[in-house]
C-alpha cells in the first residue's frame, strides 16, 4: 500500500511518524505490541478492546498505552 | 488448601467473592520474576497488587509479568501506585478495568513522596467517582476512624489504613485507632503499609483485622521465600489467636502453680 501522508502522534509521551490509514490495533503491532496485552488510553479516553481494529489513528492523536507491572 | 484439623476454614468476603489466605501481596522490588512467584507460592496468597505503567516503546518484547504470574490463577488487583491526583488514579484503574476487565481494584492516592502518606481529601473525592463508575474501591488510607467512616459511605468496599509509612517497616505504629477503624466498619478492614516483619503482621490480626497487605516485608527480606512462609503463618497465628480470645492484661504477676502445698 502506498503510503500517502504521514501523521504525527504522542505515544507514551513521545512524538512518532506514522503512515496514514492505520487502525490503533495496526499502529500497536507496527510498534511491536501485542494488542491483547495492553490498555489504551485515546485522547483521554479508554479504547474498549473491541474497538482497536476499528478506530483510525489521526493526526495529533494522543494515546498512552500501558501494562501491569510489579508494584506494592 | 491444607487446613488444621482443629480449625474450621475462615475465609473472608470482600465485595462478593471470598478469599481463604488473609495475606495479599505486592509484585514490586523483587529481583527477578522468578523470586516474586517462589514468594507468591510461598505466602498462599490469592490475591496481588499490580501496577499499571506506561509500555516502554523502545523495547516492548521485555518479559511480562503477566508471564510469571497468572492472572488467572491470581487475582490481579490493579493499584494506583504513583498516583498524586484523584484525576490520576481515576484514569489509572479505567484503563487496568480496559486491560483485565477487573472492578476490584485498590485505590491510594498520595500526598508527599517523602512520606507517601495518602491525601485523604483526594482518597475521598476519587472513591466517590470510582464507585459511581461501578469500580469496587479497597481503598488505602490514614488510620483515622472518621476518614475510614467517610470512604464507606463513599463506597468503599475495603477500608485499608496504614500501620507506618509504605516501605518503613516501622510495623503498627497505632494499635488504638486500626482497633477504632475495625469495631466501626462493614467492610473488611486490612492493615496496608508498613508492615515489616512476622510479628507486625500478627499483631494487625489480633486487633481483628480482616487482612493485611505487604510488598517490601517480603521482597527486602535476606530471605523473601523464607520471609513469605513467616507471613503466611503470622497472618494465620494472628488470626486464631483473636479468634481464640486472649486473656486480659494485669498490671502485676498472678501465679500460674498452685499456692497451697508448699513444701
Amino acid at each position: 500500500m502506498t503510503v500517502e501522508t504521514s501523521l504525527e502522534v504522542t505515544v507514551n509521551g513521545e512524538q512518532r511518524q506514522l503512515p496514514a490509514g492505520l487502525t490503533i490495533a495496526a499502529m500497536l503491532r507496527e510498534l511491536g505490541i501485542e494488542p491483547a496485552k495492553v490498555a489504551v488510553e485515546h485522547n483521554r479516553e479508554i479504547v474498549p478492546r473491541s474497538s482497536l481494529d476499528t478506530v483510525e489513528v489521526a493526526d495529533g492523536d494522543q494515546f498512552e498505552i500501558v501494562h501491569f507491572v510489579g508494584g506494592g | 488448601m491444607n487446613a488444621p484439623h482443629s480449625v474450621q476454614a475462615d475465609s473472608w468476603t470482600v465485595s462478593g467473592r471470598t478469599f481463604t489466605s488473609r495475606l495479599i501481596v505486592g509484585t514490586g522490588k523483587y529481583k527477578s520474576f522468578e523470586e516474586n512467584a517462589a514468594a507468591l507460592e510461598a505466602s498462599g496468597a490469592e490475591i496481588v497488587t499490580v501496577a499499571v505503567r506506561r509500555v516502554n516503546i523502545s523495547d516492548p518484547t521485555q518479559p511480562m509479568l503477566t508471564d510469571h504470574i497468572d492472572p488467572k490463577r491470581y487475582t490481579y488487583l490493579p493499584n494506583t501506585a504513583g498516583c498524586f491526583t484523584a484525576d490520576e488514579a481515576i484514569r489509572t484503574l479505567r484503563l487496568a478495568r480496559e486491560a483485565g476487565g477487573w472492578n476490584l481494584v485498590k485505590l491510594e492516592v498520595l500526598g508527599e513522596a517523602k512520606t507517601l502518606y495518602p491525601d485523604m481529601r483526594e482518597t475521598l473525592r476519587a472513591t466517590e467517582v470510582l464507585a459511581r463508575e461501578g469500580f469496587e474501591p479497597m481503598v488505602y488510607c490514614v488510620d483515622d476512624p472518621i476518614a475510614a467512616k467517610q470512604l464507606e459511605e463513599a463506597g468503599a468496599v475495603a477500608i485499608m489504613p496504614l500501620g507506618a509509612p509504605i516501605g518503613s517497616g516501622l510495623g503498627i505504629q497505632n494499635r488504638v485507632t486500626i482497633r477504632l477503624i475495625v469495631e466501626g466498619a462493614h467492610v473488611p478492614v486490612l492493615v496496608d503499609a508498613g508492615v515489616g516483619t512476622a510479628s507486625d503482621a500478627a499483631v494487625a490480626m489480633e486487633l481483628g483485622c480482616d487482612g493485611v497487605l505487604m510488598n517490601t516485608a517480603i521482597a527486602e527480606a535476606r530471605d523473601p521465600v523464607m520471609m513469605a512462609r513467616a507471613m503466611k503463618l503470622a497472618v494465620e497465628a494472628g488470626r486464631i489467636a483473636y479468634l481464640a480470645g486472649r486473656m486480659g492484661k494485669r498490671r502485676y504477676a498472678d501465679p500460674s502453680s498452685p499456692l497451697a502445698g508448699l513444701i
